[in-house]
């Protein structure tokens, strides 16, 4: 490993802070897939790959994109979360790498929530 | 669970929900000895020695420890069939090591898999995480430090897309002399 110099270390911190700061709250829009137990054994790290080969094809700069834990719903892993800045997050169930890949498309570029993917659509409308 | 990096990323993600600041992962494969050893190594807020026992136990559950459930007790299992012992050792503070061991041989051990994209999901999942991964075979290594100068610079100068690609490039390169 070559020498490290005092600058080297200064210009890598200010590039990291840059890239933490795209993070916690630049990106316009965040995808969490939740990668427990139960999330990889039914395929989280498949869905987390087409996603990331999505953001290797469209170069994408301004979408967060990372794991978290158990969402609490087990027999319906995979999951993911999608959250547009400025809108309700929405939980997507029984997830494939062809369903993200649509949710991909459809929500977080198309803007539209991909209803028959989520875990529920509205709430307490009794009639 | 059908590979070993699956468990490997399992055990990752629950160190960094252990609030793990650096995670090392060493896979040891030694065909004279015929073992596979698997070591993941946390600094994360580790277990006390009752909690540590229970982290085995499948019908235990914590939501504030996390390090718990079924993935410890699967990968145990996943050892044990394979002629191979799983062991946990964990002090509050201290962090977590979980070392797993297998006949290389066995008909019953599960293929290493993809290791790659395991790496991959860690290493853009968490770009705030030190991940230290050392893969050894028969005398050759397989070495990748996220905060090595080069690899750091890399990584830092790139989106979540650039992160993936290039750790892709990396680890298909170091790959080949394995």
């Amino acid at each position: 490993m070559p020498n490290i110099k005092i600058e080297d270390l200064a210009r890598i911190q200010e590039q990291v802070r840059h890239t933490t700061l795209l993070r916690e709250g630049a990106g316009r829009a965040k995808i969490t897939v939740h990668m427990g137990t139960c999330g990889i054994s039914a395929g989280a790290r498949k869905v987390m790959d087409a996603l990331l080969k999505v953001f290797e094809e469209r170069d994408i700069k301004d979408i967060i994109l990372t794991t978290s834990g158990c969402a609490g719903l087990c027999s319906r892993e995979p999951m993911a979360t999608v959250e547009i800045a400025g809108q309700a997050p929405v939980k997507y169930v029984d997830l494939t790498d062809t369903k993200i890949r649509e949710i991909f498309e459809r929500h977080v570029m198309g803007g539209k929530v991909v209803t028959e993917y989520a875990l529920a659509y509205g709430s307490e409308r009794t009639h | 669970m059908e590979e070993l990096s699956l468990h490997i990323l399992d055990v990752a993600e629950n160190s960094i929900t252990a609030g793990a600041r650096c995670v090392q992962i060493a896979v040891r494969e030694d065909l004279p000895s015929d073992t596979l050893e698997i070591e993941i190594t946390d600094d994360g807020q580790g277990m006390d020695a009752a909690t540590c026992r229970q982290s085995l136990d499948p019908f235990f559950t914590s939501r504030t420890v996390r390090r718990v459930g079924l993935g410890l007790p699967m990968f145990r299992e996943a050892a044990r069939r394979a002629g191979g012992e799983l062991t946990v050792t964990s002090a509050p503070g201290r962090g977590t090591q979980v070392r797993v061991i297998f006949q290389h041989s066995h008909i019953d051990r599960q293929p290493l898999g993809d290791m790659q994209t395991t790496l991959v999901t860690l290493i853009v999942g968490h770009p705030e995480v030190r991940f230290r991964f050392r893969h050894r075979k028969d005398g050759h290594e397989v070495a990748l430090d996220t905060a090595d100068l080069e690899t750091a610079e890399a990584l830092s100068a790139h989106d979540a897309a650039g992160r993936a690609r290039w750790v892709r490039n990396h680890l298909r390169t170091v790959y080949r002399h394995l």
